[in-house]
Parts: C-alpha cells; structure tokens; sequence
C-alpha cells in the first residue's frame, strides 16, 4: 500500500521490478528484469527491435500484464486489483510513439478530459491546469485546434502536456520521436529535457543518444527480453562492459 | 556529373497561383460528358428514353388525369389518373385507424409534443440539450402513453403483495383512480429492497452512500413513473386494438429506434468484453434474433408467448410486437456499433487508460464518440430499415399505415379502378418522405462529425 514507500537512503524508490517475466504466448518477452528507479531519476532504455523495450515500460503501468515477479510502484504493488491499477495509472503519465491523441477532442479537450473525469477537477480549473502546460511545451496559441490539424511534433507535445495534465509523479516514454519527421525531432526533445531539469522521475525509451548523454542518470540496455548491462552514461558510452553493447553502440554511433 | 548547369540556387520563390480555368463553357463540357464515346452515347440515349417511357405516365397518374375533387367513387371513375378524394376522406383512418374521433386531439398532442421536443434536440446550435434529451427520452414516452392509452393501469401488486394482502391487513380501497394498497406495498417493497441492497454493500465493504443514493434513484424515478401511469387522469381508456395507421407506424419505429440504439451499443460492448459471461450471453443474445425473421418474432411474441408465460398473466399484443420488434433491431444494432468499435486503433484504448480511465468512461469519451460517428451510415440505414419493417406487423393483425389503407381497399363506397393505385402511391409518398428526411439527416450529421477535426 501508498503507506509503506520503499526508501534508500533518503530518496524513496519510484519503480522497483524484481525478477519480472513475461510471456506473449511462447514467447519469452521479458526475462528475469530486476530494474530500480529512483524518485528523480531519469533512465533511458535503449536496444535492438524486439528486445522488450517496450513491454518493459508498458509493464510499469499495466497496459501489459506481467506473469512472474513483483512490480511497486510508488509503494503499490502492481497485482490483479482493478484499485491499485487505478492508483499506479493515475500517478503515471505516458507518452507514446503514435501520440494516441483523442483525434475527436479539441488540444485542450485532449488536456482536459483526465483530470475532470478521473480526479474530479471543475471544468474551469482544469482548463487552467491545461493552459499551464501547454504554454510550457509552447504550443498554448494551438489549444482550439484539433489534433489532425497539428503536425506530429505539435501532437507529441501536446500528448506531453495531456500526460503533466494529471500530474504524475513518474513519466514514461514510449519512443516519443521516432514516429516524426527529422525537423521536429528537437521540439519534442527539448520539451522532455525541460521535464527532465524539473526532477520528474522519467523512463524513456529511445535511441535519441545526444538526449540520453544529456539528461540521463542511468542507461538501459536491452537485448532479447533481458537487461544486459546498466550503467552511467559516461561510462556506458565510453566504457560498455558487454559484447553486445559494444557491437550494438558501434552500430548507432557512427 | 560535373557540368556547370548541374547546381542551381533558387533565387526568388515562385508565386502561388490559381489554378487555370476548365476548358470550354458550361454546354459544351455537358456535352462532352454526356456525348463524349460511342458508349457513353449510347448510355445517354438509353437513360433519355426510360425517363421518356417512365416519368409522363407517371405524371399523367399522379397529376395531370388525377381526380382531385369529389365525394364517392362515382367522381373518380370517369378519370384514369389517381383518386385523390379517397386519400382525402380515408386520411382520418390512416392517421389515427380506429381511435375514437373524439378523442383524436390525444394523438394529436402526442404527435405535437414529440415534433416539439424532437425538433431542438435534432439541432446541433439549440442549447439546453442535457434537459432536452431528458424531457425527451425520460418524461416524453410516459407522457404520449398516458395520452394515448389513458393511463389509470390499476396496479395492484409490487413487490411483497404477492406474499402479503394489504387489503385485509390494512383495510385500504381506491381513491384518485391510485389503490392504496399497491403504494403501501411500494413503498414497503422499497424500503425493505434498499434494506438488503444496503446490508449487503456493508458485507462487500462497498460505499454505503453510493448504494443508498443509486437505491433512492432508482425507487424514486419507478415511483414516479408508476405513480404517472396509475393517476386517473380523466382521460378515457384507449385500448391498442383501437390504435392504427400512422400512429401506430409511429409508435413502433420510435420505440424500436429509441430502445435499440442504447441496447445495440451495450451488446456491441457485451460482445467485445473480456469477461467471458458478458461477452458469452451478448452473442447468444445477437445471434439468435439475427438468426430468427423478422416476421416470425412477431408471431411468436403474438401467438406463442401467451402458452409460455402462466395463467392470468397477459400482455398487450402492440407491446409485445413493440418488444419483439426493439429487440431484433437491438441485434442488428450491436453488430453496426460492433463494426464502429473495431476500428478504433488500439492506441486509444492505452492512451484512455494510462491516463487513469476506467472502463465506462474510457468508453463514453474517448471510443463511443469516435466510433458511433464512423457508423452514422450504417445505424440510420438500421432506422430506415426499422421504420419500413414496421408495415409487418400487419402479419399479427395490427393495422399500421400499410395495414389501415389496404382494409379501406375494401370499402365499396371507394371501389374504383384507380383506388388501390391511389392508396399505395400515397403510403409511398409518406414512407418516402420520412425515410429521405431521416437520410438526409444523417448525411448532414455525417458531414458534422467529419468536419470536426478528423481525417
């Protein structure tokens, strides 16, 4: 339960996966990931296509169930309780690789809707709420459009500031640019590394190299549903332990 | 490779212009449309000559060698054209059927509080909407059955009357057309249902208040709704045998089309559930009125249901066609609906519940909306359906429009040549008016939804 938050030393954890499996069918998605985030802490996931990036992230708000292994987050267990899903969701924000905006939805319906359904909020307030987060990806004089009529760098911020609308605690990131057109790529960016300098603790998964050697605390990497190696960035980049890491850095960085 | 033309700079950009303009003038475009390949002449000249052999005649018919005055047969039988004075003096029967004259302002009224009420809530700019829809869907329908029927049902029994007899433990009788004895069993039903619902949201460790407010609502809005139906009214009992034609009509495809579409999205959403039972009963439900005709729901909700259900227990013959008729178009519904919910990426899904939303309202804001938009089509071809549908339940002896002008057929004050012609050109006309109005609708719907940001 919320009342017993796990800490080390002062900074409690956000995030604690221990020995999670998973299984799509036979498939062995994720195997055996023991992954500890703390408050504050921002983590880039990156691997190859089909390492369970992805389900990983997916796992720590349920949109993908996981069959072994214990998942808390933010002191909740994640189990089978409709409750605690609701809980962990509500504290949670994603953001996905296709922006999944409500295409019906005005911009600032988008930003709205949540936190008046979920959390009650007056229809006033909440659009207030929506204002302040749109102007701080900087896209306010867009909140009457519809999502159709944005370009795709103009969606992903605006499903950044529908995500902050409900005010998370943990952000998870979906590989949020790799759907957009080159040129957009860096609104997007600077819009999360802005997240970043406010301390909110975030899980990306991206291949963005430039953006995790910026605001990372620790990397990520992934092959075959397994956690290969995590380091610091400094000396994930300039140091990868792992044969796989080295072949797989040596193929993105050229 | 390395010509000196191979680089190029622009130096100003190039100004946007319109486009040029079509060739030729408006005739000769026609023209060219119409007359451009031997085929496409020949499509032309064929097209010409069935307008040729249809549309005089049927002018001639309807206009031109009509009978528009007269009183008998004997006025329409000198002409070959339709016999518009049948029309004229059968109309009342075709409205009403056998609803009794004096009493034809009750329709009336129905008919002008639904217009009335219907009207704002079809346009999109009328505010109030929330009230409306209330008022139109909650209070409308008991109202128009209390017109047309004349309310004062009698009820005797609620809920403990079956095991206790108020009559000789409290010694009540009627008054106001309401017998005591039924709201002392109501209320005491009430409190003692609330009671246990109460004690047994205590055991599940559910909120106590919600279940006390959702109990309060719910007996409060039946009480009303019976209170409404039982009150003596003054109005004279109209039984349904006596109802017919358009009323009728009317009757049963509003009924069917505001009890199926709310139904078919339940069972859409039943069908698609992951909770086995649900989903399991959702397509028994589906498959088995779409597996049935049409015709035999109708006689079996008509002749077959009152050897199943116990003694002394009856209903109405329109309410079970009504009912037999709202759930076969509820199945059809659901599977229209089912379509719009398919095609609703699986990103809007996540999208709705990493934001912390529950299943119902995931579904109410974020999928119904989008979904239902994409079949406005496919439910108001249901409608049109539905309404056409509604002429077969002539098969179990109620006269709707249909069933009311082909019984006039047999008046001999009418026999004419002409009057059968006459009679279905004119329910033709009706039903085409209705059915082109509601397509229009729906196209000016489709139009709205679509221009609201999508695609």
């Amino acid at each position: 339960m919320t009342s017993t938050v796990d800490t080390i030393g002062r900074t409690p954890v956000a995030i604690d996966m221990v020995g999670v499996h998973k299984w799509f069918g036979e498939f062995h998605v994720l195997r055996d990931i023991n992954l500890r985030i703390l408050s504050g802490e921002r983590v880039v996931v990156c691997g190859p296509s089909g390492s369970g990036k992805s389900t990983l992230i997916r796992c720590v708000n349920r949109l993908e169930e996981h069959q072994r292994g214990q998942i808390v987050v933010n002191g909740t267990e994640l189990t089978a309780n409709l409750r605690h899903i609701e809980r962990v969701r509500q504290d949670v924000g994603m953001v996905f690789q296709q922006f999944n905006l409500f295409p019906h939805l005005t911009v600032l319906e988008n930003c709205t809707l949540a936190p008046m359904q979920v959390r009650g909020t007056s229809r006033k307030h909440a659009e207030e709420i929506a204002m302040h987060f749109l102007n701080r990806v900087r896209i306010p004089e867009q909140a009457n459009k519809y999502p159709s009529q944005l370009s795709g760098g103009q969606q992903q911020r605006v499903a950044i500031a529908r995500a902050l609308c409900m005010n998370p605690k943990i952000m998870l990131f979906d590989e949020p640019t790799s759907a957009l057109d080159p040129e957009m790529i860096k609104e997007v960016l600077d819009a999360m590394v802005h997240l970043a300098r406010d301390g909110m603790t975030m899980i990306v998964v991206s291949h963005e190299m430039g953006f995790a050697r910026e605001v990372a605390d620790q990397m990520v990497f992934m092959d075959g549903g397994q956690i290969v190696e995590t380091n610091t960035p400094k000396e994930f980049f300039e140091n990868p332990q792992h044969e796989r890491t080295k072949l797989f850095l040596s193929q993105i960085l050229r | 490779m390395n010509g000196a033309g191979r680089s190029y700079v622009r130096a100003a950009f190039a100004p946007v212009e319109p486009p040029p303009p079509a060739h030729g003038n408006a005739m000769s475009r026609f023209a060219a449309s119409l007359f451009a390949t031997p085929l496409n002449f020949a499509m032309t000249a064929l097209s010409v000559g069935m307008i040729l052999l249809i549309v005089p005649p049927f002018l001639d018919f309807m206009i031109f060698d009509a009978t528009w005055h007269g009183t008998s047969r004997a006025d329409c039988l000198p002409n070959a054209g339709a016999c518009w004075p049948f029309i004229k003096a059968k109309f009342g029967q075709f409205v009403y059927g056998f609803y009794p004259i004096d009493e034809r302002w009750r329709p009336n009224l129905a008919f002008a509080l639904g217009a009335a009420l219907l009207t704002p809530l079809l346009i999109p700019s009328a505010p109030f909407k929330w009230l409306n829809s209330v008022l139109f869907f909650g209070v409308y329908p008991v109202v128009a059955f209390v017109l047309l029927t004349g309310g004062n049902l009698d009820l005797r029994n609620f809920f403990l009357g079956r095991f206790i007899d108020w009559q000789a433990a409290a010694g009540f009788g009627l008054a106001a057309g309401l017998r005591w004895t039924f709201w002392v069993d109501f209320f005491a039903s009430a409190f003692v249902l609330t009671t246990l619902v109460l004690a047994g949201t205590m055991l599940l460790g559910a909120s106590l208040r919600t279940a006390f407010v959702s109990c309060v609502t719910l007996f409060a809005s039946l009480g009303a709704l019976l209170l409404a139906v039982d009150l003596d009214f003054g109005l004279r009992s109209v039984e349904t045998h006596a109802w017919g034609g358009f009323l009728v009509t009317m009757v049963v495809a509003m009924t069917g089309i505001v009890v199926s579409l709310p139904l078919g999205i339940l069972l859409a959403l039943g069908r698609r559930s992951e909770l086995p039972v649900v989903r399991f009963l959702s397509i028994v439900f589906i498959e088995f009125w779409r597996g049935v005709p049409v015709i035999t729901v109708l006689f079996f909700a008509t002749y077959m249901l009152p050897l199943f259900l116990p003694s002394g227990v009856s209903f109405d013959t329109l309410l079970r066609a009504l009912i037999g008729v709202a759930l076969f178009s509820a199945a059809y519904m659901a599977e229209v609906v089912r379509g719009g919910l398919q095609s609703i990426p699986r990103g809007q899904y996540e999208a709705a519940s990493a934001l912390g939303l529950g299943y119902w309202r995931t579904m109410s804001t974020v999928i119904l909306p989008q979904a239902l938009a994409l079949v406005v089509p496919g439910i108001v071809n249901n409608f049109i359906g539905l309404f056409k549908d509604t002429t077969l339940v002539l098969i179990v002896a109620i006269f709707d429009l249909l069933g009311q002008l082909r019984a006039s057929f047999s008046d001999p004050n009418w026999a004419t040549p002409v009057t059968l012609y006459t009679g279905f050109a004119f329910a033709g006309i009706v039903y085409f008016v209705c059915c082109f109005a509601m397509s229009r609708y729906a196209l000016f719907v489709e139009r709205r939804v679509n221009v609201a940001g999508r695609r």
